[in-house]
């Protein structure tokens, strides 16, 4: 699958494939290089339990994708670990420092930065302003040393320069003087991750990058994320889309449930019977009327003989 | 009936000093409300810390007035810090929810009869505690034309107040167009986004609280200096909600938004108040439709209409953008 011919000359992902070779695809499976490192990691909401992962590792400089059916806990999990929500247990560290408790600003300090599933442009300000706002470090930003622009003025025009070339790659040049909240739904999606990328994250978390976008834009966004790999980026994305999700993760994660259920190289893990069930129910193939019996085929009774 | 009295008073307001007071007020607002969204509905509790600061200070204490207005300032920060550290983690109503009831706070203890002896009760604090520095005014009379009219002393407080109006916003056009303004402006939007992108929103809400309550204290001092008064009553919600409607007149979010709305807003209120009453003096209006004694009413209904029919043909302010009002329906 990783050899499509659009693709273009991988080299990282070609070094990231050949690590995770090694991996055995078992739920929370150890990697040779990780960036991301979670432990028991749990967040309930009254009684229900949304997130319960006791141990994850994510490849550096890997695309993982996080899938699971809806309601597993995969967008909990990602405000969990981005500070967005408080867990009730849990430790997990990036590049070996620890994030547990930090707020959400100072784990984005720290090269982890995500997207949101309902994407959040900043409406009444322009494309290039919100461009802006990603960058780190702005001098600017303090109250009073943004009184002087002197002090501030020179920043500004390298981080505006930047910004001009981040949107010229992401296709919103020609946009940039627009205010963002009248682009269309797969601009925004373009410009939260143009935005994003203004922070110089070393993992860049999408949380369901492809929802509400048309199929035409689907093929552009996917080269970037491409794109993005090749400079050393981590990507780690919740998606639904499975085209995409075998197109270019590396590896896969499946959650239901609140937990990790399998793990693997995406076309593997779409073959697992467990992520299947997960998906379309341990029923799914058993016709629902009285005469079922008479239909089952192998593969059933061979799930039915399983559980029993 | 005599326009050009009608015209002389309602000029005169348009500039003069409850124009500035609103002014400022809302100029408060403008950096809370306008460009970080904050909803505070207690700035009347921040012009009352300015006003009370200098009144207790000056007259009781015998403080020098700058003292006093370091003192004011300090008390707002301290009260926009007791509002903000509880509050601005929670949803935006928590906080407008606190204000207001926290502005009602201070006026009920500045009203309080057991507090009599420091605060005045309700019937406040006067004296001739700003002296000093009417002393140093350098004009020799006042002035009086056909179009305005002030006395020596208001004429002082007026060009005093239009100077600090003009240094505030000159302030606050630096802040906007800078990376703190813009930080600012995306927590209006999305603070969510804001803080994904390693922003400490927290701390730019309480800045921008900070910075708007004590602009709104400054409110209270030059209402306190003008009268050399202070009434609790004068620092009521209307006056939160005159600068709301102030700042939504001239556009929020825009530098010259609160000091083109708070002359439009006194100009107004000044020239129907004043029309109708000379109309219903004149005879033209009868008495059996208006009373002198209801005017004071209809005014505050004629005024109300009219920034409705604004809300309704032009929502977005003077200043406003239109194709930015409009994103808000998508």
């Amino acid at each position: 699958m990783s050899d499509s011919p659009a693709a273009p000359s991988r080299t990282k992902a070609s070094g990231v494939k050949a690590a995770l070779a090694s991996v055995s695809p078992v739920p929370g499976a150890p990697k040779p290089d990780a960036i991301f490192v979670g432990d028991s990691i749990t967040r309930s909401f009254g009684g229900l339990a949304a997130v319960d992962v006791s141990h994850l590792e994510v490849q550096r400089g890997s695309i993982t994708a996080l899938i699971g059916p809806n309601g597993a806990g995969k967008t909990t999990f990602f405000n969990v670990i981005t500070g967005f929500d408080p867990p009730n247990t849990g430790t997990w560290s990036f590049e070996g420092s620890s994030l547990a408790g930090t707020p959400a600003y100072k784990v984005a300090r720290e090269g982890m930065i995500r997207t949101f599933q309902l994407t959040k442009v900043l409406n009444k300000l322009t494309v290039l302003e919100n461009m802006r706002l990603g960058a780190q470090g702005q001098s600017g930003e303090s109250l009073f040393r943004a009184l002087i622009p002197a002090i501030w003025r020179k920043q500004e025009d390298e981080i505006t320069e930047r910004a001009l070339g981040m949107l010229e790659q992401f296709n919103l040049f020609h946009v940039k003087d627009e205010f963002a909240g009248s682009l269309s739904g797969g601009q925004r999606k373009l410009l939260e991750m143009a935005r994003a990328m203004m922070s110089n994250p070393s993992m860049l978390m999408l949380d369901e990058p492809m929802a509400g976008v048309n199929p035409a834009l689907t093929q552009s966004l996917l080269e970037h994320i491409k794109e993005l790999r090749e400079t050393g980026i981590t990507i780690f994305f919740v998606e639904h889309d499975m085209d995409m999700v075998r197109d270019i993760s590396d590896w896969v994660i499946v959650m239901a449930q609140g937990s990790i259920i399998a793990e693997g190289p995406p076309a593997d893990v779409m073959r697992n019977p467990a992520v299947i069930d997960a998906y379309l129910g341990a029923h799914h193939d058993v016709a629902l009327t009285e005469s079922g019996e008479s239909l089952t085929d192998t593969s059933v009774s061979l799930t039915k003989s399983e559980e029993s | 009936m005599d326009w050009l009295t009608v015209f002389q008073n309602s000029l005169t307001q348009m500039i003069g000093v409850s124009a500035i007071i609103y002014c400022l007020a809302a100029l408060g607002l403008n950096i809370q409300f306008g460009y970080t969204g904050l909803l505070n509905f207690g700035q009347a509790g921040f012009a009352a810390i300015g006003a009370y600061a200098i009144a207790v200070t000056v007259a009781t204490l015998g403080w020098p007035l700058w003292l006093a207005l370091l003192f004011g300032i300090l008390g707002a920060i301290i009260f926009a810090l007791l509002l903000g550290i509880p509050t601005l983690r929670l949803r935006a109503d928590y906080l407008a929810i606190v204000t207001i009831a926290a502005a009602e706070i201070i006026r009920q203890v500045a009203r309080s009869v057991s507090l009599n002896d420091y605060l005045g009760g309700s019937d406040g604090i006067s004296g001739k505690y700003a002296a000093d520095w009417y002393a140093l005014n350098p004009l020799p009379v006042g002035i009086d034309t056909a179009l305005i009219r002030f006395s020596r002393n208001d004429l002082w407080v007026v060009i005093n107040g239009w100077t600090l109006v003009a240094i505030i916003v000159l302030l606050t056009w630096l802040l906007v167009r800078s990376p703190w303004g813009r930080v600012l402006k995306s927590i209006r939007e999305d603070e969510d986004a804001v803080r994904s992108l390693g922003k400490n929103v927290y701390l730019y809400k309480m800045q921008a609280l900070t910075l708007g309550g004590v602009i709104g204290a400054f409110a209270g001092v030059i209402f306190a200096v003008a009268a050399q008064s202070v009434q609790p009553d004068n620092y009521s919600t209307t006056l939160t909600f005159f600068a709301y409607a102030v700042l939504i007149l001239g556009g929020a979010a825009r530098v010259f938004g609160p000091v083109v709305g708070s002359m439009i807003f006194w100009f107004l209120l000044v020239f129907v108040g004043q029309a109708l009453n000379n109309a219903v003096k004149a005879g033209y209006i009868s008495s059996s439709i208006l009373r002198p004694d209801q005017v004071g009413q209809v005014q505050f209904m004629l005024v109300g209409l009219g920034l409705m029919a604004l809300m309704i043909f032009r929502p977005q302010g003077i200043f406003g953008d239109k194709k930015e009002l409009a994103l808000d329906e998508r």
